[in-house]
């Protein structure tokens, strides 16, 4: 019997199975609306203006995509106010909503798209219950004591070491080695660590986001996710947080399980810069990149500034500036930002203004300051704005203008603007340095011309004096070979209080200077002049207030003296610690190859401690918020300072004692233990094939070598 | 007093020796010549010529009759020291980078590298000391770098040539019997390459330096560590001295990275420690490239260093040096003394 093959012929077409191919090239029939949306607030119109209308709209509408289909209902022969519109694709559906949702189409009427799904969803009675359901809170999670900190009973500071990939936090012993707050964390974090401006929270950065730490232990406090976070920053009273990713903020798709908890609404899809309360952990506000920085490769950081008490953040935006009111959940300030043609720069006034028009009970004035270029007939501007007044309070005209930096003094009594200006041949740049005076009555200006460029400005905190480093210009000379001049300057005593305008001199330079860096102390009268980067870095550390020999010149409340200096190649950060009793030097592997490590100073320049580490990266201080002492209270510790100095002095009597016993007693027990190895090696001698060392040169033969030069042979002939 | 500087060598220096009198220093470099000095003034003696390639490693025995070296041109060369004739060459599959007598100068032992396939090893021969143009070209031992271990860079022998010890690529220390070849123990010591072995007086304990910027001493009987000695730049040697409590070690900033650097930061100095407390006791200043060797003299009145500058550095310690004392070594020596009474 043979098999025979079937022929294909004899197949019937309806015996195939073709039900996997109609699975594999099936068509699925789109019943869903995702293409649709409803259109909103269109004018309620007779039937003869459909056709205008529907133009009209349908222009409009093409904008975010081809429309492919347009209705709109009518009812009594008039439009019933809406219109419902099919797009080609659904993204063509979210371009249009961004777009032209709350788009006005004249005076009277404003388009509010939605997509058909969402209406079906809310707006059809049954599928929401208009009971209101309270949202369950989340049970209260007690926190350490953010402050312990400040309660050390020998008042020291705080800082932090990263080397490697550790972070330890310690406590300033001065010359001893410091004492560890907690055990030193292995990979803190994965970038920087940093402390807010008031000392509260620690955050550390990581691929994911940011973590903040805090409490007496470090305790992990909020996590703020941000994937791939670069840049962070705080406002002044460390309410809110501010991180930038180059990575946009994408939603996860509506049904995936993590849009429930995600914190961004879809308004801040593609959104890179996020502000965060801190408190809550929650976004306050989030805003796209400019377009402008989309592609620069520094980041001009911070991108938004903030007004000393947080009540204003503004960001600038190309001719305009921007200010939001974080009270009134950050929005806009009169919903529209403040036109300003070429802005390049502006700098909130640090702390609150009190003018010499403002009454006793006037709240201080929110001030900032901007400038603009010139461009085309306009002359260069620097202006000081108030807010929420809008307000110009003040503007002065400058020319030749190449830059402008502007420099608060930490009171906000006075703005310095440093100008560097070019001369016509543009070959050459000098400094002016303009005056604002905030307190005196229409804010006079006052102008100091210097030869120089000044490279460096530093305002006393808490002072009216103020430090600069200028770069005499030498055309066609090495630039590496000009040396700099420090120049302190003060306000001039005049005999005549009355009708004096403040008038600022320079009494004391130092010439030939290679520094590059000014550090007051934060409570000023002390400054450290640096130069920092390179093999040939040092420090110096002056006072400004030196109370011995007679001032060189009595026409200032000053007299310079330099305390101390210290050389510190590869030097790359120099820092005051919070309390301004002592600084900080480091070199960082971050921009110093070998030899890292810290040097502590005091603030007199002696050196306390230096320690080189590998790997050494950062040396953070803690900062501290603003004392609560009373003016009254200070001055009873500056009147019984004696007293307490020499407590202080005790303790640290007994600290140094107690670590120089503990020091003799390691050597002593070190001592030991080798003194026992070497009498265990000596009573094994045989074993060990210990031959005694004769120290009699009895074997030894002593060659002496004597030469004898003939430096001279003369022959005389005697008679 | 001034040091004195032996200028001899045209390049960098690799080891300097003294002998067991400590009046000559035999000092060997990568221009293939070795030289022998007198160390009371640095006047040359002679050298000893014959080699094709960088030489390593110098060695002279107890009596100063014969010294060994060892070359990169895959050769170990013995010579008679007061002739500068060379009296037998020991060839090699690869460069040898260490030689050494044994304590009673009747064994040398060679460290060879690995390269080419070969896998590195410690080899030893017997001397033939009556007929020194004969030697048995048969080594005694063969020890090859074993399974998991990294190559051996340097290695010596322990009191009565009883063991071998050797420091490795990776910073292990490794100890093997001197007349089996027998593992007896290894040892993470360090970080990085170890770079010189040198042991104490009556070889019963050991220094070691290590690119890893410290150095440390180890016991030979357990291979425990006894002390560490922290630097802040790579050590490529490091030497025990006798009389004072001390060591001291040489290195510095790696060649290729000294461009990049200031010259006060290259650290070329030669460091000393104290050997009990561990603590830097003071530095010498003085070469201007890294140190590649430092060697102490017997009886511990001055010390050698051989830079890659190409300078040999002799210095004789001072009056302060032996009076430099630790209040708490003042306080034992004195209970020691009432003791006694």
């Amino acid at each position: 019997m043979t098999l025979e093959e079937p022929k294909i012929e004899d197949i019937s077409v309806d015996d195939i199975d073709f039900s996997d191919l109609e699975e594999k090239y099936a068509v699925p029939e789109d019943t869903t609306f995702e293409r649709f949306v409803v259109v909103d607030g269109c004018p309620v119109a007779p039937e003869a203006k459909v056709p205008v209308l529907t133009k009209v709209l349908t222009k409009l509408l093409s904008q975010a995509g081809t429309v492919v289909s347009f209705h709109m209902p009518l009812a009594d022969g008039k439009t019933k106010g809406f219109c419902f519109v099919e797009y080609e694709s659904q993204q063509n559906v979210d371009k249009a909503i961004k777009a032209l949702n709350g788009k006005k189409l004249d005076v009277k009427h404003r388009l509010f798209l939605n997509r058909w799904n969402d209406v079906e969803k809310y707006a059809i009675s049954g599928n929401i219950t208009d009971e209101f359901v309270e949202p369950t809170l989340p049970p209260f999670q007690e926190t350490d004591y953010l402050k312990s900190w400040l309660q050390d009973e020998a008042g020291r500071d705080q800082f932090l070491l990263h080397k490697n990939d550790t972070v330890g936090a310690f406590w300033n012993k001065k010359k001893h080695a410091p004492e560890p707050v907690i055990e030193p964390r292995v990979g803190w974090t994965d970038g920087f660590i940093k402390f807010s401006p008031k000392g509260q929270y620690a955050f550390s950065i990581h691929p994911q986001g940011i973590q903040c730490w805090g409490g007496k232990d470090f305790k992990n406090l909020k996590r703020f996710s941000h994937p791939k976070v670069r840049l962070i920053d705080f406002s002044p009273s460390e309410r809110y947080l501010v991180t930038l990713s180059p990575d946009p903020i994408v939603l996860p798709p509506e049904d995936h399980p993590k849009r429930a908890s995600f914190p961004f609404g879809p308004e801040s899809e593609g959104h890179k810069l996020i502000i965060w309360d801190i408190a809550t952990g929650l976004p306050a506000r989030t805003f796209a990149l400019p377009p402008h920085l989309e592609k620069v490769k520094e980041m001009v950081w911070p991108l938004i500034k903030w007004s000393y008490d947080d009540k204003y953040v503004a960001r600038m935006g190309p001719n305009a500036l921007a200010i939001y009111d974080t009270a009134d959940n950050f929005s806009l300030l009169d919903k529209k930002p403040v036109k300003i043609d070429d802005i390049v720069d502006f700098e909130w006034a640090p702390a609150g203004v009190k003018f010499a028009s403002s009454k006793q009970n006037d709240p201080l004035a929110h001030v900032l300051a901007y400038w603009t270029p010139e461009s085309g007939n306009q002359t260069a501007r620097v202006a000081l704005f108030e807010v929420p007044t809008k307000k110009v309070l003040r503007t002065i005209n400058l020319f030749q203008v190449s830059d402008c930096k502007l420099h608060w003094q930490d009171k906000a009594e006075y703005l310095a603007v440093k100008v560097d200006r070019h001369t016509k041949s543009k070959k050459t740049i000098f400094s002016n340095l303009e005056f604002f005076k905030l307190n005196e009555k229409e804010i006079p200006v006052e102008k100091i011309e210097l030869k120089d460029r000044v490279i460096n400005f530093q305002w006393e905190p808490n002072g009216d004096r103020f430090v600069v480093i200028s770069k005499p210009e030498v055309v066609g000379a090495n630039q590496t070979f000009v040396k700099n001049n420090v120049e302190f300057y003060a306000p001039e005593i005049t005999k005549d209080k009355a009708s004096a305008l403040k008038k600022w001199i320079c009494f004391k330079t130092l010439a030939d200077q290679t520094s590059n860096t000014l550090k007051f102390a934060p409570k000023g009268r002390f400054l450290v002049v640096a130069r920092i980067g390179g093999s040939k870095g040092f420090l110096e550390f002056y006072d400004l207030d030196y109370n011995g020999e007679k001032s060189e010149n009595e026409n200032v409340a000053a007299n310079v003296r330099l305390l101390a200096s210290d050389e510190y190649g590869g030097m790359t950060d120099v820092e005051w610690d919070p309390s301004g009793r002592f600084v900080a030097a480091w070199s960082s592997i971050w921009t110093h190859k070998i030899e890292n490590g810290y040097r502590l100073f005091n603030f007199a320049g002696e050196l306390l401690r230096e320690e080189l580490v590998d790997g050494f990266k950062d040396f953070i201080w803690r900062p501290r918020p603003a004392s609560l002492l009373t003016g009254g209270d200070k001055k009873k510790v500056r009147k019984n300072l004696r007293e307490y100095s020499a407590q202080f002095d005790e303790t640290d009597l007994m600290e140094d004692s107690s670590s120089a016993r503990e020091l003799i007693l390691k050597r002593r027990r070190l001592l030991e233990e080798w003194t026992a190895f070497r009498a265990n090696v000596a009573a094994h001698k045989e074993q060990y094939g210990i031959v005694e060392v004769s120290h009699d040169n009895e074997d030894l033969e002593v060659i002496e070598e004597i030469k004898e030069e003939v430096l001279k042979e003369t022959e005389e002939i005697v008679e | 007093m001034r040091p004195i500087m032996l200028k001899g060598h045209e390049r960098s220096l690799t080891q300097v020796k003294y002998n067991k009198e400590g009046d000559l220093i035999f000092t060997v470099a990568k221009d293939k010549i070795a030289s022998v000095w007198y160390s009371y003034n640095g006047e040359r003696v002679g050298t000893y010529n014959g080699h094709q390639g960088t030489i390593w490693s110098i060695d002279v025995d107890s009596k100063s009759e014969f010294c060994l070296t060892g070359s990169a041109d895959f050769s170990m060369k013995l010579w008679e020291v007061s002739t500068g004739r060379c009296l037998f060459t020991f060839d090699q599959d690869t460069s040898v980078r260490r030689v050494e007598f044994d304590p009673y100068d009747n064994r040398i032992l060679a460290v060879t590298d690995k390269v080419m396939g070969f896998p590195g090893s410690i080899i030893t021969y017997k001397i033939n000391r009556d007929s020194p143009t004969q030697q048995d070209t048969t080594p005694l031992l063969k020890i090859d770098t074993k399974e998991g271990f990294e190559k051996v860079s340097v290695a010596g022998f322990s009191y009565l040539g009883k063991y071998i010890v050797a420091g490795h690529q990776d910073g292990t220390i490794s100890k093997y019997d001197a007349t089996t070849g027998a593992l007896i123990g290894s040892v993470k010591a360090h970080e990085g390459l170890i770079t010189d072995i040198q042991f104490s007086e009556d070889k019963t304990y050991f220094i070691i330096s290590s690119k890893d910027k410290s150095a440390s001493i180890y016991d030979v009987d357990n291979l425990k560590q006894l002390k560490r000695f922290e630097a802040d730049a790579p050590m490529n040697s490091a030497a025990i001295t006798p009389v004072k409590e001390f060591v001291v070690l040489g290195g510095g900033q790696e060649a290729r990275d000294v461009t990049t650097t200031a010259a006060n930061q290259g650290k070329f100095e030669a460091r000393f420690y104290h050997k009990i407390f561990e603590d830097e006791i003071g530095r010498v200043k003085g070469h201007f490239g890294p140190l590649n060797y430092i060697a102490v003299h017997p009886s511990g009145s001055s010390y050698a260093s051989g830079g890659e500058d190409g300078y040999v550095r002799v210095h004789t310690f001072e009056k302060s040096y032996y009076d430099f004392k630790y209040d708490v070594e003042v306080t034992a020596e004195a209970k020691a003394h009432a003791g006694e009474q």
